[in-house]
């Protein structure tokens, strides 16, 4: 585990920026949840995996595409593995879930 | 304030946000000769318009006859009578050349077997005015948002646009009433930029994150509307927001309309079609707003799906894995990472999630923004300018018909740079700044940037999420809507209490989440304000308590305006009922049905 200063978090936290809520989850997700208890190889994955277009990432988590390399793809799998278990978590939980009527 | 230096920028436009409105708006003006800054807190390729899946509507007729006053019959209609027709009509005529113009720079539309563009039926989308289904929606399979985005960033890098990149826009450069330019933030560098320009267009989306369920990015903050507030200039029909049918239940993700106009459908508990009850033509191809009540209706009344009967289920199963792959293709992903769902076995729960902001900054078809003046009409207000869903034109009206915001994009992104190129003077120059143009700005950064209170900024952004989501939802009453606003009132208080942790100017994520809240705020407050205000339903607008739509009173748009102290005021704009040209006679408010 490597220590990260606030500046670098800021930075990655904001490459986490997408255009697209699916991938914004799956990066943030995975930031705030394992990226700093991650291993340093794990960690270095990350940040290049953050450096690839929408579009790879979304192929590699929404379109059935395997990264050429181990440690990305083991990255990928853990990202939809924690989302995955995020998903199956709350499933249990009404109050946790939209509303949708509101309170009319 | 002098701890602050800037870095000085003249420009003869600045485009804030690079999305499909701001890249297009970009490269018409530099195509043109004129010096143009593109400002953009997030890579351009990044911008929210790559999500768009649907596709991009125009009255092309490939698939069979179509007419672009059929199409504007039916954003008229769609947007309840609320659309200004001779902006509608201007977009439905403009749309055949716009679609043509991107197969032109590249855009890779789907194809029929003869090679034509394919077209596609979408809800709300009718031949003969509401008489046939119109297949008129262009799509580059499920990803038209990403493939339109690309290409007009290719287009922009071609010309000579220069972008400025995780640049947060941080407020308009204001003096006597005239827009002179924009104050922004490098966020890797920590430094502040002054552009003056002679023209700024506001291209910065939606809001949706106020909402805590939202198909939206996280980037979707309408920093432009929360710039425009503070410029003391309203924000116009912001009660209008729409909830999409099919946002995957839990998770918010998007499921495209396209995936009924595949075929796709609804069910309840009880496994019926239930739309064919409240659209007996459309059925689960009707207007967003209509599927939406519906599903709510069906989840109050004891028919949801799943253990606590709170959500809908969408059909794709049967419609088989080439064509889910070759139509629909990054909906079988979608469906299994973030519901856990096979689609070619199980249908996918859904539930209405919001999608879209009507609302936005008044301007022209031109792209000018307007206010009201002290003599009961309306002006301009020079050098400003807004284009895409940061604006209201308007052209939606009170509901948004789905592929009609990629049209949107990029018809008044090319109006607005039009109207730049016919007015202004390429590399005209600027009268220097008045030495006190931005100090209300650095003044606000200030306080923000050392705030020190109880609050965790997320904390209240949450606050400030589950008010709207309960308050401001499908349906609303006057007694909800004046809890909102009470609870609003308290949220935003709480901003006086924020803390921001780190005091840097570089990669201050946290500061930045904060000046987003800051703009996230102020639109809340105009959204239930002016919800509470109007007391008819129209559109996506539904009042348990007045149930119709009442012409007489209502048929006007709200203007309102929001103070530093969350108070607000509201005025009115006539509805332009009349057309832009002879070519096709206005279209009467009448009963929507579907």
């Amino acid at each position: 585990m490597t220590a990260i200063d606030l500046r670098e978090l800021g930075r990655l936290r904001w490459r986490c920026r997408r255009g697209m809520r699916e991938i914004d989850e799956l990066l943030r997700g995975y930031l705030d949840g394992e990226f700093e208890s991650a291993p340093a190889d794990q960690q270095a994955a990350f940040r290049r995996l953050l450096e690839a277009p929408d579009e790879a990432i979304l192929a590699y988590c929404l379109g059935g595409v395997r990264p050429a390399a181990a440690d990305l793809a083991a990255l990928v799998d853990r990202m939809l593995a924690t989302a995955a278990a995020r998903v199956a978590a709350a499933a249990g939980e009404p109050g946790s879930r939209q509303n949708p009527a509101g309170s009319g | 304030m002098k701890d602050y230096q800037f870095t000085d920028h003249s420009y003869d436009v600045v485009v804030v946000g690079a999305g499909g409105a701001g890249l297009r708006a970009t490269f018409g003006l530099a195509q043109a000769g004129l010096s143009t800054a593109c400002l953009t807190k997030v890579f351009p390729t990044r911008s929210h318009t790559v999500a768009a899946q649907g596709g991009i509507s125009a009255a092309l007729g490939n698939m069979g006859e179509d007419d672009w006053r059929w199409h504007m019959y039916d954003t008229v209609k769609g947007s309840d009578w609320l659309g200004d027709q001779d902006a509608i009509e201007f977009m439905c005529k403009e749309a055949p050349a716009a679609v043509i113009e991107l197969e032109h720079f590249g855009v890779p539309f789907s194809r029929t077997e003869d090679g034509r563009i394919y077209q596609r039926p979408f809800g709300g989308m009718t031949t003969r005015y509401g008489k046939g289904v119109a297949q008129r929606t262009c799509a580059a399979a499920d990803r038209t948002g990403h493939a339109m985005l690309h290409t007009l960033y290719q287009q922009s890098l071609k010309h000579s646009a220069t972008f400025f990149i995780e640049y947060f826009a941080l407020d308009l450069i204001m003096e006597d009433g005239e827009c002179r330019g924009v104050l922004a933030l490098d966020m890797a560098e920590g430094t502040l930029h002054r552009f003056r320009a002679q023209r700024v267009i506001l291209a910065t989306g939606g809001y949706g994150r106020a909402w805590f369920s939202c198909t939206s990015a996280h980037t979707c903050t309408g920093d432009g509307g929360g710039m425009v507030l503070r410029a003391g200039l309203p924000l116009q029909d912001m009660e209008f927001v729409q909830f999409h049918p099919t946002g995957i239940y839990g998770a918010g993700c998007l499921i495209t309309e396209g995936s009924r106009g595949e075929g796709g459908y609804l069910t309840n508990a009880a496994g019926e079609r239930f739309m064919e009850r409240y659209a007996p033509n459309a059925k689960d191809l009707a207007s967003r707003d209509v599927v939406s009540r519906s599903m709510t209706i069906e989840i109050r009344e004891g028919r949801g799906v799943g253990p606590h009967q709170d959500h809908i289920h969408l059909h794709l199963e049967h419609l088989g894995p080439e064509v889910i792959k070759e139509r629909l293709p990054g909906i079988a992903e979608t469906a299994r990472i973030f519901a856990g769902v096979d689609v070619n076995k199980e249908p996918i729960p859904v539930l209405p999630t919001v999608h879209y902001n009507m609302g936005g900054i008044p301007c022209t078809v031109d792209g000018e923004v307007v206010r009201s003046n002290r003599g009961g009409g309306e002006e301009v207000v020079p050098g400003l300018m807004a284009v895409g869903e940061a604006a209201c034109v308007s052209v939606h009206g009170a509901n948004r018909l789905g592929s009609n915001s990629l049209l949107d994009l990029v018809v008044f992104g090319r109006a607005a740079a039009k109207r730049c190129t016919g007015v202004l003077r390429p590399n005209a120059p600027h009268r220097p700044l008045r030495a006190d143009s931005t100090d209300a700005a650095i003044a606000r950064l200030d306080r923000l940037r050392n705030a020190n209170g109880q609050r965790s900024t997320a904390s209240i952004r949450l606050a400030l999420q589950k008010t709207m989501q309960r308050d401001a939802a499908v349906f609303r009453t006057g007694e909800t809507l004046e809890e909102g606003k009470r609870h609003l009132a308290e949220v935003f208080d709480s901003f006086a209490e924020v803390k921001v942790s780190d005091r840097s100017l570089i990669w201050n994520s946290d500061l930045v989440e904060t000046l987003e809240l800051d703009n996230l705020l102020g639109q809340a407050v105009a959204t239930m304000h002016s919800a509470a205000n109007r007391t008819e339903s129209r559109g996506a607008h539904a009042r348990e308590d007045f149930p119709a739509r009442d012409d007489e009173h209502w048929l006007k748009h709200t203007l309102c305006w929001v103070d530093a102290k969350g108070g607000t005021r509201i005025d009115y704009r006539a509805v332009h009922l009349n057309t832009l040209t002879d070519e096709v006679e206005p279209i009467p408010p009448k009963a929507r049905t579907y």
